[in-house]
């Protein structure tokens, strides 16, 4: 029905390719086509933040990007923090800090706090609430999630 | 030998036992779920408030390729009507009464597809006046929503008979009434040295579950129907989907993934979730149901908008003397539980303070508005936000302390209200003077004051409010029961299968905890299975705050069923009386010296070599003691009672209008602490989820379109704007509940709007009736000549 595009581009540490439709979000082609559902859907419009990624680097809401937009770049998803040190660690903090209640807005939160504290690894509280400002939450009131980041940053954030 | 010392699981700060897969994204929800040969359903919904259904042609919707089944109410003349009140089937075929009404439904092999055929379903409609005011929808003459000349729908079994679905009163667009009286008013007003008099305004809000609503239906070749559904009360959907569909309740099974958030949103059975059954039906294959966002905004329940008017009144020493109170509900198009938040509400009015003289009423009308449904505090937000502004309001007429009011009419341990409610435990005063303590109540609401006429354009000031919510379960359906099996394997490997769902708040871990700590295992020695109608046990549903008390205490039987069987037969085995042997990770210990005497492992082990083993308990916690209110409202309606201060801080610019919540201290009587890090988290979500309903959300609802169905124009709270929070647990140790404690869930979202408009008006001077409290809100209500100043 649409026009289809092969792409290619490096996931979670390997190389990838992928035929997308021209229309198609870089969300649901990891979701749907790549079979990764880590990335969560939860506005479709980047207001909240569940569906980040990093791209190039860079954390971006996986619903605002067109998977073709994806071609030659690099991306980490949260299945891809398994082999991270960072990512490892903040997984870890957010499950002892008491950061996870229903779950469905964590892996987006952890994606942009690993992002954020590669980028500011010495942050005061205040710093990490804006860090994480465009990620929403339902159920903790952010408290214990900024406790994760924050012991996080205080152990090191995962140089070696 | 070696000694082990006695060790102990409660209070502890327990990380969650789901939370390393939910932090890895390994958690598969009903989002990430697909089976083989799975078909997706979208819904048409009436683009018209209130209009009749002309015409519906489908036709090229079904020549469409790759779509499996159109479907109009035409197509299901079995479906039945659900939800609370009865009032309305799955798809609409006469006519439509709210924008969210569902009109046909399409299942096809993409989404994409079923989006396309969806464009291509024409349908005619004939518009009818639309009834977006609740005040209007009551004038004689309105037209009326649901002009059936249907047989009166069958209530919801928990109702008492003659409220809703009554024919008559729904000619007048009333959907359902509450009464309720104690005392003599006209004896209260006349006792009364000061009265207060106010009308409150309390606007939409709507849950914002992140994970979206969604739904994924498949029938066996028996005919027998699995769900897998995010529901909060899986059992009680067993048998309404039954009906709805006219099958044997016994042929469905509901799976529940883990649930991307709930807060009541989840308790009712809403038409999408029938319509999807009927698509799976239809095509013979499984089919997957899930909302956008926009959906989620347009088609789920919101928390209920209310009018409210009340009138309360107290002699010079601060005694309460009476409380009036009137509401109109805005019910919407139709009844879910929204429109029974009364039941909740006058207990509020009646029983947070001693009142002697009561009367209560509530009107729910039905309008062409969304309509609402449970929502974390069912009510109580509202009542609360009430009375305890006119607490604030009494006690500045007499010229005395906010907290000292409230000490002065406070209820005690012991006492039983005219209502009927028992506290058992009951530690109100304590939570009110630990968190006046803890802010430094007295000399910052003096210095407030002092500063109202001062320059500045920043203000602080501190509000206070309580609350009284059930925390031993709720007697709102003919049971409150919840089952546990729980299965002993031979290497000391336990598996708990509970009724009782996990929904985020982390029940899941505080269950395992209560059975470790009676049978001294470690927590990585229990698996909780949680989510599936065939294997675990019934329960009445994860509502009300009832899940660690009611939960627990059945969780906590199954333990000691166990404990008991286990201690016998170590006896047996080691010689040393039952009496002198305890359980203590994992290995039978002397009680006396600690020394152990064998592995639990080993025990167990020769016990499943044994013909007596049996090493599978079952249990129930079936009715906590209280009763069902009467037909007056009158009993106890819950085995425990939660209480709680909360003091906010606030500061307003005056001259933006923009409200900041500087710090929450909170009080909780949570009757013990069971997993601190868990009840931390309640707390603190609970708190932002108040701060929300205060200060930042409003679904803005205008002739019955919803304006802002989106992140970007509903506001919800972020992380750089939450306040300090300083939370203090008062453990009452309550007899009932499982090592004392009492339900907490709802608990810290219900003051924090109440104590907000009081902040703000120690900080201001100007008291404001309306939610939310919004910069343009603020700001006009600071600087309009006729604001009403508060006396100070």
């Amino acid at each position: 029905m649409s026009l289809k595009r092969e792409i290619g581009f490096v996931l979670n540490g390997v190389r990838t390719r992928a035929t997308v439709p021209v229309e198609m979000s870089a969300l649901s082609m990891l979701r749907d086509v790549v079979g990764l559902t880590g990335t969560k859907y939860a506005c479709g419009e980047g207001e909240c933040g569940a569906c980040t990624i990093i791209v190039d680097g860079v954390s971006a809401c996986a619903c605002l990007m067109f998977a073709v937009d994806c071609d030659e770049r690099t991306l980490t998803t949260i299945e891809g923090l398994a082999r991270d040190p960072l990512g490892e660690k903040l997984e870890q903090a957010f499950v002892d800090c008491g950061a996870v209640q229903c779950g469905f807005c964590t892996p987006g939160m952890v994606m942009q706090a690993k992002h954020w504290l590669e980028a500011h690894p010495h942050p005061t509280r205040d710093d990490i609430c804006r860090g994480i400002e465009g990620n929403l939450c339902r159920c903790t009131g952010y408290v214990k999630i900024v406790d994760a980041i924050e012991q996080t940053a205080r152990s090191g954030p995962g140089r070696t | 030998m070696k000694v082990i010392e006695k060790t102990t699981l409660i209070g502890k700060r327990i990380a969650k036992l789901d939370a390393p897969e939910k932090a890895s994204g390994k958690t598969r929800y009903v989002h990430d779920l697909d089976l083989p040969g799975q078909l997706y359903g979208r819904i048409l919904r009436s683009p018209r408030v209130h209009a009749r259904i002309r015409r519906i042609d489908v036709a090229k919707a079904r020549a469409l390729p790759g779509v499996h089944a159109v479907l109009t109410a035409a197509d299901v003349p079995y479906q039945r009507p659900l939800g609370v009140g009865k009032d309305q089937l799955p798809l609409k075929g006469d006519k439509v009464r709210s924008r969210r009404d569902e009109i046909a439904a399409v299942a096809a092999e993409t989404e994409e597809i079923a989006a396309a055929a969806l464009a291509l379903i024409e349908v005619d409609y004939e518009d009818l006046p639309p009834l977006t005011d609740p005040a209007e929808a009551l004038k004689p003459g309105a037209p009326v929503i649901h002009d059936e000349k249907t047989a009166a729908p069958a209530p919801h079994e928990s109702l008492k008979p003659g409220e809703p679905g009554d024919a008559e009163a729904h000619r007048h667009n009333v959907a359902m009434t509450f009464d309720y009286a104690q005392g003599d008013v006209a004896v209260g007003e006349a006792e009364s040295d000061v009265i207060v008099d106010d009308w409150f305004r309390l606007h939409y809000v709507t849950h914002c579950c992140l994970g979206v609503s969604g739904i994924i239906a498949e029938f066996d070749s028996s005919g027998n129907l699995t769900l897998h559904s995010n529901t909060q009360v899986p059992f009680l959907h067993k048998r309404e989907f039954a009906e709805i569909l006219g099958m044997d309740p016994g042929r469905i099974r509901i799976i529940q993934p883990p649930i991307g958030g709930g807060f009541g949103s989840k308790l009712d059975i809403y038409p999408f979730e029938p319509i999807c059954v009927f698509l799976a039906k239809a095509t013979g294959r499984p089919v997957k149901l899930v909302f956008s966002r926009e959906e989620e905004f347009v088609a789920s329940p919101t928390r209920q908008p209310v009018l409210l008017r009340l009138r309360s009144g107290a002699k010079k020493d601060g005694t309460l003397t009476f409380r009036t109170c009137e509401t109109l509900h805005d019910n919407g198009a139709y009844t879910s539980w929204g429109a029974t938040t009364p039941f909740v509400m006058m207990q509020t009015i009646s029983s947070l303070y001693r009142v002697p003289h009561c009367k209560y009423h509530t009107t729910a009308v039905y309008t062409n508005n969304p309509y609402a449904g449970s929502f974390r505090g069912y009510g109580n937000l509202q009542a609360t936000f009430a009375v305890e502004q006119q607490m604030d309001k009494l006690a500045a007429a007499l010229g005395l302390d906010p907290l000292e009011m409230r000490l002065r009419n406070a209820q005690d341990p012991g006492e039983t209200t005219q209502q009927g409610m028992h506290f058992k435990t009951c530690g109100l005063k304590e939570c009110l003077t630990t968190a006046a303590a803890a802010s430094h109540w007295r000399e910052q609401h003096l210095a407030a004051i002092a500063a109202q006429k001062t320059p500045g354009r920043f203000k602080r000031g501190v509000g206070m409010a309580s609350m009284l919510h059930v925390g031993g379960g709720a007697k709102i359906y003919p049971s409150d029961g919840c089952g546990t099996i729980l299965k002993l394997d031979d290497f000391a490997h336990i598996t708990l299968m509970t009724g009782a769902s996990e929904i985020g708040q982390g029940s899941e871990t505080v269950l395992a905890q209560l059975v470790c700590e009676e049978l001294g295992i470690p927590l990585d020695a229990v698996t909780v299975v949680n989510n599936d109608t065939d294997i675990t046990p019934w329960d009445v549903g994860v509502h009300a705050s009832r899940t660690t008390f009611i939960g627990g205490n059945s969780a906590l039987g199954a333990a000691r069923k166990a404990k008991v069987k286990i201690l016998a037969a170590a006896a047996k085995v080691t010689g040393v009386p039952e009496a002198e042997l305890e359980l203590r990770s994992g290995h039978i210990v002397h009680a006396a010296s600690g020394e152990a005497i064998m592995s639990l492992a080993k025990l167990l082990r020769s016990l499943h070599f044994s013909d007596k083993a049996e090493l599978v308990m079952t249990t129930h916690y079936y009715e906590p003691p209280s009763q069902h209110q009467d037909k007056a409202f009158k009993g106890d309606v819950s085995a425990a009672y939660a209480w709680a201060t909360q003091v906010v801080e606030v500061e307003v610019d005056t001259e933006t209008g923009i409200v900041k919540l500087v710090k929450v201290t909170g009080a909780h009587d949570v009757g013990r602490v069971l997993n601190r890090l868990g009840i931390e988290g309640q707390i603190e979500g609970g708190i932002v989820m108040g701060q929300g309903y205060a200060i930042t959300e409003e679904l803005i609802v205008q002739d019955g379109v919803v304006r802002n169905p989106g992140f970007r124009d509903y506001k919800l709270v972020t992380a750089p704007e939450i306040p300090e929070m300083d939370i203090h647990f008062i453990e009452t140790m309550d007899g009932e509940g499982p090592q004392g404690a009492k339900g907490v869930g709802e608990a810290p979202a219900i003051c924090i709007a109440a104590a907000t408009a009081n902040a703000i008006a120690n900080a201001t001077g100007v008291r404001i009736y309306e939610l939310p409290f919004t910069p343009e809100k603020v700001y006009r209500a600071l600087h309009a000549a006729s604001a009403a100043v508060e006396p100070t």
